[in-house]
């Protein structure tokens, strides 16, 4: 941990900020991509230590949030079903179905287990031979690849039993959308570093160039989101863009070229739709055809789900960074992490979630050091 | 399952569902305990239900457990713990050693308490009903004239203390439960701290506030007492302590060390002028090495407790709403 904390140094931060602030001439809007950013953003309270008019947009980066409904109901079909043993991270249990929750599944006498790789589920595969044991495959490229490999083992080791409802996205298309959009105010990215610490940078450069958008790839503890504020400002002020990466200790131009063969062997790339987004062109993975007896998509007949969105919930545009959470009109009164509305509100990386957390009764401001003892 | 995480809708469930069906005064004070008159005394009363899985777990048991929770509901209301009570609820099937392993831990975690078990309860469910065996302890001390500890006794300018490192019982179950491993081993920090509190109230007898964080973890004890006393509370992040096993382990599960369970563990909410006192006597003692300040209560922002951040900016710190669930990536 003391590694770590070398990356929440406050002296080091106040020394980035002053940087920032020394920068920055004029308004700027930065886009975090990821929800672990946001989070970490909000938690440590750097958007308020940040100089007036420079805006950080939440990203659509949080696979939980950007799973669409539709996904989630035929997970809870699949979870229902007597035989099955229905493994997923923890963080998808309380998402919101149409009419329920993983969790809910679970109380009905739903066999859901929460794992901690998906190489758990393949083991309770192996131990369950009598059992149709199904993981929720979701995430960007950073989960992707553990998740390809368990298909890839279970191939292997004929764990017959063992299938995957893959959900998966990836991150440069989503991009691509974003920029796309007639209301987009982005000016640049953070990028996610863990994304290309798998992927590398190379599908960046064409982003920046067509869009003329400075991408700086950037970590997760709050002096590697400082250092990616400072420079992606100075690009901005430079009137540069550039992909620069701004957390070597993870991430290669190439990424982690196994990782990038397991995902190619296993996934073919597919139009996915997005939570509150819609359909985004070659967004998402699914699993390719020779793996096809393991996709719970085809084992299990679950087509013709009809899906309710509630009306009021705007995660979409919290997702798209058109809005900030507190702005939609259910932030806080009926949508709350107790009954959420939608997916931002309930993961553990949604913007809506952070703001709920640490920041919805607009917190005070609290002096510097007020220590009472020594 | 949420309703037991004793965060947001465990307290919902008593809020809500049992309090107007039980009604009384005392419930209604919502502490670890109760306290009564009888005769010329007052005695705290408390009971507690054990379903921990794994039944043995680095550093305890759920014997250990059965034990220091009463007793530290107990003593979180400055009572001298002197009797309790327990129920064996068995899963048909479980081993008699087993059985006869978890009551030897709780009788020797009676004897270091310096408790004693004087009634009990068996009762057995049919195999796959229960977890092996569930456990109820129920328990009895006196309360010594002059001393009124309770959440509502909270004022602004008490200052707040921890008694040491925060998070272990937590992070040690789930690395048995679940098989995962965080380099260092991590034991729980199960413990009775009667002797602690004894120790805190010979130098301020006037203490305001004491509470165990144990499910919910710290965040869930400080919301509970800004809530009952209708007071701010602001810590300062960096001066709680998070030992690094804790750290690391929630870094990688994506949990925040504040909501993580402790067994072994007070928090205090002392008047300043005694604050140095109280600080000393806490590290004087074995369970209260590593006290620490970690914050003030205040008049500002009734019912909310906020944190400062390493960097310099403020979050509110929430009850929690259930049990806190690792995250995805």
């Amino acid at each position: 941990m003391k590694y770590l904390e070398e990356f929440q140094n406050p002296e080091l931060a106040r020394g980035l900020l002053e940087d920032i602030r020394a920068q920055v001439t004029r308004p700027w809007a930065l886009m975090e991509v990821c929800g672990g950013q946001t989070h970490t953003i909000i938690r440590h309270g750097i958007d308020q230590l940040l100089p007036e008019g420079l805006e950080l947009i939440h990203g659509p980066g949080c696979p939980v949030c950007v799973t669409p409904l539709e996904m989630i109901d035929r997970a809870l079909e699949i979870a229902s079903r007597p035989g099955v043993v229905f493994c997923s991270f923890g963080d998808m249990l309380r998402v919101p179905g149409s009419d329920r929750d993983l969790f809910r599944v679970r109380g009905e006498g739903g066999d859901v287990r929460v794992v901690y790789s998906p190489l758990d589920a393949l083991r309770i595969a192996r131990e369950n031979p009598d059992k149709e044991v199904v993981f929720f495959g979701i995430g960007f490229e950073t989960t992707a690849p553990p998740n390809a490999m368990a298909v890839y083992q279970a191939q292997k080791q004929r764990v017959r039993n063992f299938s995957m409802l893959v959900s998966h996205v990836r991150v440069p298309p989503a991009i691509e959308a974003i920029m796309e959009s007639p209301d987009c105010r982005v000016q640049a990215f953070l990028a996610a570093g863990h994304v290309c610490s798998v992927m590398g940078t190379e599908e960046y450069p064409v982003l920046a160039d067509r869009y003329r958008v400075p991408i700086v790839v950037t970590g997760f503890e709050p002096l590697d989101i400082l250092e990616g504020i400072r420079r992606t400002v100075r690009q901005l002020e430079r009137g540069e863009h550039r992909v620069e990466n701004a957390y070597p200790r993870a991430v290669r131009p190439e990424g982690n070229p196994a990782a990038r063969d397991m995902l190619e062997d296993v996934f073919e790339v597919t139009d996915r739709a997005w939570r509150g987004i819609g359909v985004i062109p070659r967004s998402g993975w699914r699993l390719s055809e020779r793996y096809r007896d393991h996709d719970a998509e085809y084992r299990f007949d679950v087509r013709g789900i009809t899906t309710r969105e509630p009306a009021q919930c705007r995660s979409g545009e919290v997702l798209q960074g058109l809005i900030k959470p507190n702005q939609c009109e259910a932030f806080g009164t009926t949508c709350t992490p107790r009954t959420p509305l939608g997916a931002t509100m309930v993961s553990s990386e949604g913007a809506c979630a952070a703001y709920y957390l640490y920041r919805r009764l607009g917190t005070p401001a609290v002096p510097l050091e007020a220590s009472p003892v020594a | 399952m949420g309703h037991g995480g004793g965060g947001a809708m465990s307290a919902e469930l008593v809020e809500n569902v049992f309090a107007p069906a039980f009604g009384g005064l005392v419930l209604a004070a919502l502490g670890d305990s109760a306290t009564l008159p009888v005769g010329g005394e007052r005695i705290a009363f408390s009971t507690d239900s054990f379903v921990v899985r794994p039944l043995f777990f680095p550093g305890g048991s759920i014997g250990d457990l059965a034990v220091n929770g009463t007793v530290n509901d107990l003593a979180m209301s400055g009572a001298r713990p002197l009797w309790l009570s327990c129920g064996f609820i068995l899963e048909e099937g479980v081993e008699m050693s087993v059985v006869g392993r978890v009551a030897q831990a709780l009788g020797a975690a009676a004897r270091t308490a310096g408790v004693e078990v004087v009634t009990g309860d068996t009762k057995v469910v049919e195999a796959g009903r229960g977890d092996g065996i569930y456990l109820n302890t129920a328990g009895i001390g006196i309360v010594p004239d002059g001393v009124d500890i309770r959440p509502q006794r909270a004022r602004p300018g008490d200052v707040v203390i921890v008694s040491g490192e925060i998070g272990l019982h937590g992070v040690a179950i789930m690395s048995v439960r679940e098989g995962l491993e965080f380099g260092a081993a991590v034991e729980s920090d199960c413990a009775a701290l009667n002797g602690l509190v004894e120790a805190m109230l010979a130098v301020a007898p006037d203490l305001h506030v004491l509470r165990d964080p144990t499910r919910g973890g710290l965040a869930a004890a400080l919301n509970e007492i800004a809530a009952a006393a209708g007071v701010g509370v602001v810590v300062q992040e960096r001066r709680v302590p998070v030992p690094d096993q804790v750290a690391n382990a929630c870094a990688i599960l994506g949990l925040d060390p504040m909501y993580v369970a402790n067994e072994g563990k007070l928090v205090a909410f002392v008047p300043r002028e005694r604050a140095d006192a109280v600080l000393a006597a806490m590290r004087a003692h074995p369970l209260g090495a590593a006290a620490a300040v970690i914050g003030e209560c205040v008049g500002e922002h009734p019912g909310m407790v906020v944190a400062r951040t390493p960097l310099g900016g403020t979050r509110v710190i929430d009850l929690p709403l259930g049990e806190q669930l690792p995250r995805i990536c």
